[in-house]
């Protein structure tokens, strides 16, 4: 796997000041993906979301991001400058976010959005017409089985259903054809009956670009079938990397946990285990 | 948050003050204030603005012991003094000595603000709370007045009220009061709007109460915290109204020592004598300053979003 | 869809209308009201008694006050506002002379207002904090406390009397008066038409003092209200997202949260032009220019009833003008507005 590594996080540490002293919402974590689909997962305020924007480079101040070295393809995103890096990001890595509803702009019309980001990494560099551009923009949004193109282009965001924004947002993210794409957790807001449909069509469509997909969700069942890997975060740390099909084999007691504390048909008439922590959680295995 | 705080223990006045369950609803309400009063005075600015009202205050009530002359003694034969000396900050085209006139003024600037204060502020909340409370057609009634008086510049409109009523300061106050309400019905519709269904009303519905008790005892009280801020933040353009008025000769009539009526007058000696215009012009705009200041300090102290974080 | 942007049309005209009927109404009471008996202002206070009724009839003010009321409605529909009893002239007519002096300050003040004001509270927004920051915050503090007479007075002083770099009182050296025949009644504009580039110049010397001054109660009203939307804007999720896309900074403050902001702002600015219509009462008799502010305090104080209340409906109407340019802003820049 070393010869095709895609992303390689080395020490990566996310801090924020406060009046008790800095927090740290990600503490020195470091992992390797090659182009295979990987998940973090863990309970909310594990410092999920805040990884994968720190891979970004969206930490806002007074917040910092500190990481001795964050490899895409070789290349060390930490030394490009604010120039390149935006380059990098909505070029060779995107992100999917959570809500649509939020995420995308509500004064813009669809096809605006789909475009400016087209402009930005393929027209703009190849020095391509508007026309193509315009084409560009409703070949994507078919590519994400949305009906019509013409019509949703027009349209606004609010005029769209979530599972429709939800398709919006990734074609807008798989426009320039990134190398790696970030989802972080981009079905939880969607109806049950078509976060399906969704997580489909985001798999075909990495599996057809050949892309990483880093994949942040805290459904564990969900990710053990989609996921090739999974990591397991807790308070800012990764304590435990495995298969995503060998999840119920996992060694560290939070994972065995929060397994254990999932409904299942077995166990039905008992209560619900809840999880008990321990302070040597924290430490890496 | 307090719980893993390494402070030690609270004892006494301020423990009881700041406790987290307070014993009785008197001592919840005194800690209650004492909060405010802590987010207040945590702010610089606004303490500066409290003092200056304060002095405001203090100065109206003493101002004859304060001021060194009568605020209408003439001195003809020292006319337009400069500032310094027997009179500090100079004296006007009659002689008349601008600090005293000053001092006592601020009984007029006060005066002026107690009374559109008191006049105003219950016309809105009553409008207000009533149109929140009830809905429907009344609402709409209330709504539609208050939509139309909004729709009147407030300064053109106390001058055409003026202009019936005659010049003069109690005419002034009225005009300022009837053109200042519209914004605080607004405010209290629409905080009454929040908790018109919140299950405390609800409650006291079937408990019985009726709905006049209800507005009393319920509504009203939650809405005074952003009417005083509303009120306060007003009282700076308030002031400047009745400057305006009392600049364009519409407000107190001469003698009476009023900030806006000297700039008045000092205008025809501004090319030489420029303090006469001057002074009341600082005096308007400190009193405004600080009111202004006071009103910004007690939105970050009422509101409860602000001060969580 | 078309149904319900219908629907809200007519609530909206419907609003406008019963606005504008309000503001009838208020001046109507304020005319009757009025101490000042219009007969014998008419007929002198020594006329016989059936002279002083037949004028009194003639005035309509013998009908029932309901009757009256409709009376002037048609009056003032039809464009019918009285005659000054100091001018003689139709008050309507009157209006027409002085309101372009103030509409052009107004104008040139909101002009500058939005310039500085929108830039200084994005700057405020992005750096937050920092000095642009305390800049609109001492500014609009300033702004909110300072009489505004009294500021003119003290500008004249010092920028006229003292150092001499700019034009005095009124809107012309009397040397200039009359040589530009006007026609919009904007004097930048007629003598820049008439190529009379030294009435242009000496017009642009006298607006320059009030310009500024009513300009920078805007700014402070506008700068401080760009700022707080901005902040609010900066913090959404969908600013983000244009960052994930790489959008520059720039483009991701001016095109994304300014385009968004600039819903709210809308608002903001139609009232701050109104609140210059305003303040150019006082702004006006301070730099003796010759608008409606001036007229209406003149007709004041020669207790002229019809030029205050025709002057009074004149910038009320304005007011009510402005909210239905606003909303019609709104709904263009808002795409969620269009459809509700
Ligand atoms: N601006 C900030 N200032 C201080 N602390 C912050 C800030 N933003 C985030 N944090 C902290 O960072 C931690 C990690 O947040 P993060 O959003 O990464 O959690 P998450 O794992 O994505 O959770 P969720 O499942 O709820 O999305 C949180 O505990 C939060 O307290
Ligand atoms: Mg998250």
């Amino acid at each position: 796997m070393a010869q095709d590594t895609l992303l390689e996080v080395d020490g990566l540490t996310v801090r924020f000041p406060s009046v008790h002293g800095p927090i740290e919402a990600v503490r020195d974590i470091s992992f390797a993906m090659g182009r295979e689909k990987i998940a973090i997962v863990g309970e909310s305020g594990s410092g999920k979301s805040m990884t994968a924007r720190a891979i970004l480079d969206l930490i806002r101040p007074p917040g910092e991001r500190i990481a001795r070295s964050i490899r895409l393809d070789g290349t060390d995103l930490t030394r490009l400058s604010p120039r390149q890096m935006r380059q990098v990001r909505g070029g060779r890595i995107t992100m999917v976010m959570q809500d649509p509803k939020y995420s995308l702009n509500p004064t813009m019309s669809v096809g605006a959005q789909l475009y400016e980001n087209w402009l930005i990494h393929v027209g703009k560099p190849k020095r391509l017409s508007r026309a193509a551009g315009q084409k560009a923009v409703l070949e994507m949004l078919e590519a994400v089985q949305i009906n019509d193109p013409p019509r949703v282009a027009r349209s606004f965001p609010h005029e769209l259903s979530g599972g429709m924004g939800q398709r919006v947002m990734i074609a807008m993210m798989l426009i320039p054809q990134p190398e790696l794409m970030i989802a972080d957790e981009p079905t939880s807001a969607l109806d049950v009956t078509v976060q399906m449909e969704v997580l489909k069509l985001m798999d075909g469509l990495v599996a057809r670009n050949g892309m990483g997909l880093l994949f942040i969700s805290h459904d564990l069942p969900l990710v053990s079938r989609f996921c090739d890997r999974v990591l397991i975060m807790y308070r800012g740390r990764i304590v435990e990397e495995c298969r995503a099909d060998r999840l119920h084999e996992a060694q560290h007691p939070y994972t065995q946990g929060l397994l254990s504390c999932l409904p299942s048909y077995a166990q039905r008439g008992h209560p619900l285990a809840t999880l008990s922590r321990d302070a040597g959680w924290e430490v890496a295995p | 948050m307090s719980l893993s705080s390494p402070l030690p223990p609270r004892r006494g006045l301020r423990a009881w003050l700041t406790s987290d369950t307070p014993a009785s609803r008197f001592q919840a309400r005194l800690g209650r204030y004492y909060a405010t009063w802590r987010a207040l005075s945590s702010n610089p600015l606004t303490l500066l603005g409290l003092a200056i009202l304060l002095a405001l205050v203090l100065v109206a009530a003493f101002a004859p012991w304060l001021a060194p002359f009568a605020p209408n003694d003439q001195d003809l034969a020292n006319r337009l003094a400069p500032m310094g000396g027997l009179h500090p900050l100079g004296t006007d085209q009659l002689g008349r000595d601008i600090l005293s006139r000053l001092l006592y003024g601020s009984r007029v600037t006060l005066a002026i603000i107690v009374l559109v204060a008191v006049i105003s502020a219950p016309i809105g909340l009553a409008v207000g709370t009533i149109a929140g409370y009830f809905g429907g057609w009344v609402a709409a009634v209330l709504m539609r007045v208050t939509d139309i008086f909004m729709a009147f510049p407030r300064l053109i409109l106390a001058l055409a009220f003026v202009a019936v009523l005659g010049p003069g300061i109690d005419n002034a106050v009225i005009a300022i009061a009837i053109t200042a309400w519209p914004p605080y019905a607004r405010i209290a519709r629409a905080e009454t709007l929040t908790f018109r269904n919140a299950d405390f009303v609800r409650a006291s519905i079937v408990e019985g109460a009726g709905h006049w008790r209800i507005l009393m005892t319920q509504i009203v009280p939650l809405c005074l915290g952003s009417m005083i801020v509303r009120v306060t933040l007003d009282m700076a353009g308030v002031i400047l109204i009745a400057a305006g008025l009392g600049f364009l000769g519409l407000g107190a009539q001469p003698p009476t020592a009023e900030w806006g009526a000297m700039i008045s007058t000092g205008r025809d000696y501004m090319l030489d004598q420029w303090w006469v215009a001057a002074m009341p012009g600082i005096a308007i705009l400190l009193v405004s300053l600080a009111f202004n200041l006071l009103g910004d300090g007690l939105r970050d102290a009422l509101d409860p979003r602000k001060r969580r974080s | 869809m078309p149904a319900r942007f219908l629907r809200r049309l007519i609530s909206f005209a419907l609003t406008l209308a019963l606005t504008l009927f309000g503001l009838l109404a208020v001046t109507f009471v304020i005319a009757r009201v009025v101490p000042i008996d219009p007969v014998i202002a008419l007929v002198g206070d020594k006329a016989p008694a059936d002279v002083y009724a037949a004028a009194r009839a003639h005035l309509g003010l013998d009908l029932p006050l309901w009757q009256q009321f409709i009376i002037y409605l048609r009056d003032v529909l039809s464009g019918n506002l009285g005659s000054s009893s100091t001018t003689g002239n139709p008050v309507l007519s009157d209006i027409a002379h002085t309101f372009p002096a103030t509409l052009e300050l107004a104008t040139y003040a909101i002009i500058v207002g939005i310039g500085l004001g929108i830039p200084l509270g994005v700057a405020a927004a992005v750096w937050q904090g920092r000095w642009p920051d305390h800049l609109i915050r001492v500014v609009s503090l300033f702004g909110y406390s300072v009489p505004v007479f009294w500021l003119g007075l003290v500008a004249l002083l010092v920028f006229y009397a003292r150092l001499d770099w700019v034009g005095g009182p009124g809107r012309l050296d009397i040397a200039y008066d009359y040589i530009v025949e006007p026609w919009s009644g904007l004097l930048t504009v007629d003598a820049a038409a008439a190529g009379e580039w030294d009435v242009f110049w000496n017009a642009v010397s006298h607006l320059v003092l009030p310009v500024a001054l009513l300009a920078y109660f805007s700014m402070a009203y506008i700068g401080r209200m760009t700022r707080s939307f901005m902040i609010d804007e900066l913090g959404k999720e969908y600013i983000t997202t244009a960052r994930v896309k790489g959008a520059s900074e720039a483009r991701v403050i001016w095109r994304h949260a300014l385009g968004n902001a600039a819903v709210p702002l809308i608002t903001v600015v139609a009232l701050s032009y109104a609140y210059l219509l305003e303040g150019a009462v006082l702004t006006e008799t301070v730099f003796a220019w010759p608008g409606l502010g001036s007229y209406i305090t003149q007709a004041l104080f020669d207790a002229d009833m019809a030029a205050v209340l025709g002057g009074t409906l004149v910038v009320g109407a304005s007011f009510v003008a402005l909210n239905i340019f606003s909303e019609l802003v709104y709904a263009w820049l808002d795409p969620r507005a269009r459809m509700k």
